[in-house]
């Protein structure tokens, strides 16, 4: 974790209603793992504004890459951040997604940003998998061909049937898995791996068949968050431990990324 | 009068609790120690300040406990943490390794409980203060009933004086009609220093579904929309205590804190401003000084209370 003051090095429209931001942030690209976070401090609020977090898309070679979709105040307040502009960055931030699954097939299931951290995971596993993606028409679809070059199969869902399957992207899912018979000629589902980011609805779909299955689920979840680093107590999340008792855990220290036999649903607010 | 080779006197006294220099953060926004310790040299503040502890492990609020508004935050966190035993336990041994005077912020649901973590607290080694939140607005039992009734407070300070030896700083609420009262009730019950000001009781609705934001409904507002209350909530307070302040509400900059110490803190504490950058108290520690070497003071307490009325 590292304060950073970072150049920006390109903004531009990306696709799905996104805008893609390139940061030069040599400290925190070197640290970043996929499902981290960075904490932005955006130019143009209240100087009492909270910084807002944002999954890293990828990083490397130097930089930290972000894709953000303009939903409220300080998202539209990004829009304005011009190429060689500074901002103060916290990062990276947050338990990513572990990459070292042994001898499991990878399912991503991604909504929303939830893409972003899912193809940065897709570059870095060792072997490749299935990405689900799933939106409510075909212009909310992106990533395609981050997941396609990484040499992983991409299903698409659309609710209104403009791109891919229509439905949920846990229709496309479901068949899926149905059909799932593993390299060696077997059927055992609980080969299968689930690594979820997106809306909250979808990921207690995945996580819940995770638990049916008795296969291993990975979910990042979106808390609202005020700190970023675990001192606030914003943006926790009731939690099961293996002995069953129940607690909070900080989505900013503990997550986002948590086991999906963790997670209690529906508890929080 | 200093030169320009002679560095000011950064140190000052909070009854009895040495500070290197007078800036420390506010209870609850710098954790334990260890969150910031990555981003920020413990070791540079003049005390340490932990989030409030109570005897047991409490839960705290439901979400959303925190939300921002123009000119500050509204939070209703709810006290969560891992009780006296808890803290201990997981974060002294963190803290004892730093050389950094360690202020405790205690609650309790009711007078036996302040009194049992404050002596509890007494001989742990490294715990240099006891901050008491008689003020916290988030809790239905204790809480703010402590904070807003004069006898009640009085109740509390005697109750904890009896139980510890340490230096204790009862923490004012904002939202009283005669805060004189209360600062001559603290310091006439045995405090040392008191603080002030913790949040002030605040609401946000959200208009299209007509629901509070907060899962507590209420909350606490901080930030710069509470600063100028402090200032004169503290000047005030000043004016009728000999005890030392360590005044808090809304300091974003050097401007801010030194602004306070004119109105009659001894110390500062940041506290919202940690979350948007954590570096604030260090910057602050740094233009404290700037202004004591811009202005001819030899020591930082010559600039407390010298507001020119
Ligand atoms: C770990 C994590 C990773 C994220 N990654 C991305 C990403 O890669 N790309 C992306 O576009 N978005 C991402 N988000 C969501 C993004 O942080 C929010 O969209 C942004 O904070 C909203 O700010 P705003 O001022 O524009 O919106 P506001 O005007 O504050 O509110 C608009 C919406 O954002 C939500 N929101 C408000 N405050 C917060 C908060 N503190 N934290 C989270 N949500 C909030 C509200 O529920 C509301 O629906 C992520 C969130 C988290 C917690
Ligand atoms: C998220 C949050 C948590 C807080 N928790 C505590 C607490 O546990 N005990 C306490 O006495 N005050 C608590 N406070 C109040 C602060 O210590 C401080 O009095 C107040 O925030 C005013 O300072 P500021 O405007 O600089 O934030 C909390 C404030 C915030 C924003
Ligand atoms: S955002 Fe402050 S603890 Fe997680």
């Amino acid at each position: 974790m590292q304060i950073e003051d970072v150049t920006v090095e390109k903004h531009d429209d990306f696709g799905g209603g996104y805008r893609l931001l390139v940061l030069r942030a040599p400290g925190i690209a070197s640290e970043s793992v996929p499902g981290q976070f960075v904490h932005i401090r955006v130019p143009g609020l209240y100087e009492s504004d909270l910084r807002r977090p944002f999954s890293i898309y990828h990083a490397g070679n130097d930089q930290v890459r972000l894709l953000y979709k303009a939903v409220g105040t300080g998202t539209n307040a990004m829009l304005k951040v011009a190429v060689g502009d500074t901002l103060s960055v916290i990062g990276p931030l947050g338990r990513g997604f572990p990459t070292d699954h042994g001898d499991t097939f990878p399912l991503f299931i991604a909504g929303g940003y939830g893409v972003a951290p899912l193809s940065f995971l897709a570059q870095v596993m060792p072997c490749k998998g299935v990405a689900f993606l799933g939106a409510g028409t075909a212009s909310d679809i992106f990533c395609v061909e981050d997941f396609e070059r990484a040499g992983w199969e991409v299903k698409v869902a659309t609710e209104d049937g403009s791109m891919g399957s229509k439905g949920l992207v846990t229709g496309v899912l479901d068949d899926f898995v149905e059909g799932y018979g593993d390299p060696t000629g077997g059927s055992d589902k609980a080969a299968l791996e689930y690594y979820g980011c997106g809306p909250g609805g979808m990921l207690k779909a995945v996580g819940d068949r995770a638990l049916a299955q008795g296969c291993q689920g990975w979910l990042s979840l979106d808390r609202h968050m005020g700190c970023g680093v675990g001192a606030c107590l914003a943006c926790v999340q009731k939690v099961r431990n293996a002995d069953g008792d129940v607690s909070w855990a900080r989505g900013c220290r503990e997550g986002p990324v948590f086991d999906a036999r963790e997670v209690v649903w529906g508890d929080n607010e | 009068m200093s030169d320009a080779t002679t560095q000011p006197d950064m140190s000052v006294n909070i009854g009895g609790l040495i500070m290197k220099n007078p800036v420390t953060v506010a209870s609850g926004t710098f954790g334990y120690g260890p969150e910031y310790a990555e981003l920020v040299d413990l070791n540079q503040l003049g005390a340490m300040v932990v989030k409030g502890i109570m005897p047991d492990a409490w839960e705290g609020n439901k979400t959303p406990r925190l939300i921002h508004t123009d000119g500050g935050l509204i939070n209703a966190i709810g006290l969560p943490g891992p009780g006296v035993e808890g803290f201990i336990e997981t974060y002294m041994p963190f803290l004892r390794q730093h050389d950094v005077p360690v202020i405790v912020n205690i609650w309790g649901r009711s007078l036996e409980e302040y009194g049992d973590v404050a002596e509890r607290l007494s001989d742990v080694e490294g715990v240099h203060a006891l901050e008491l939140n008689i003020s916290c607005p988030n809790i239905k039992k204790g809480g703010n009933q402590f904070g807003t009734d004069a006898t009640m407070t009085a109740d509390l300070i005697s109750l904890v004086r009896s139980r510890t030896k340490l230096p204790i700083i009862p923490k004012l609420a904002p939202n009283v009609s005669d805060i004189k009262l209360f600062a001559r009730v603290c310091e006439g019950c045995g405090s040392d220093a008191i603080s002030m000001i913790n949040s002030m009781p605040a609401m946000a609705i959200d208009i299209e579904t007509r629901r509070p934001i907060l899962a507590n409904k209420v909350g606490g507002l901080t930030g710069p929309a509470v600063h100028a209350i402090a200032v004169k909530l503290i000047w005030e307070a000043a004016s009728v205590i000999k005890i030392p302040i360590i005044g808090m509400g809304g300091i974003m900059n050097g401007d801010d804190a030194i602004e306070m110490m004119i109105a009659g803190a001894s110390a500062v504490a940041v506290g919202t401003a940690n979350f948007i950058d954590p570096s604030t108290p260090v910057r602050v520690i740094q233009d404290i000084q700037d202004y004591l070497i811009r202005h001819n003071y030899s020591s930082a307490k010559d600039l407390v209370g010298s507001v020119v009325v």
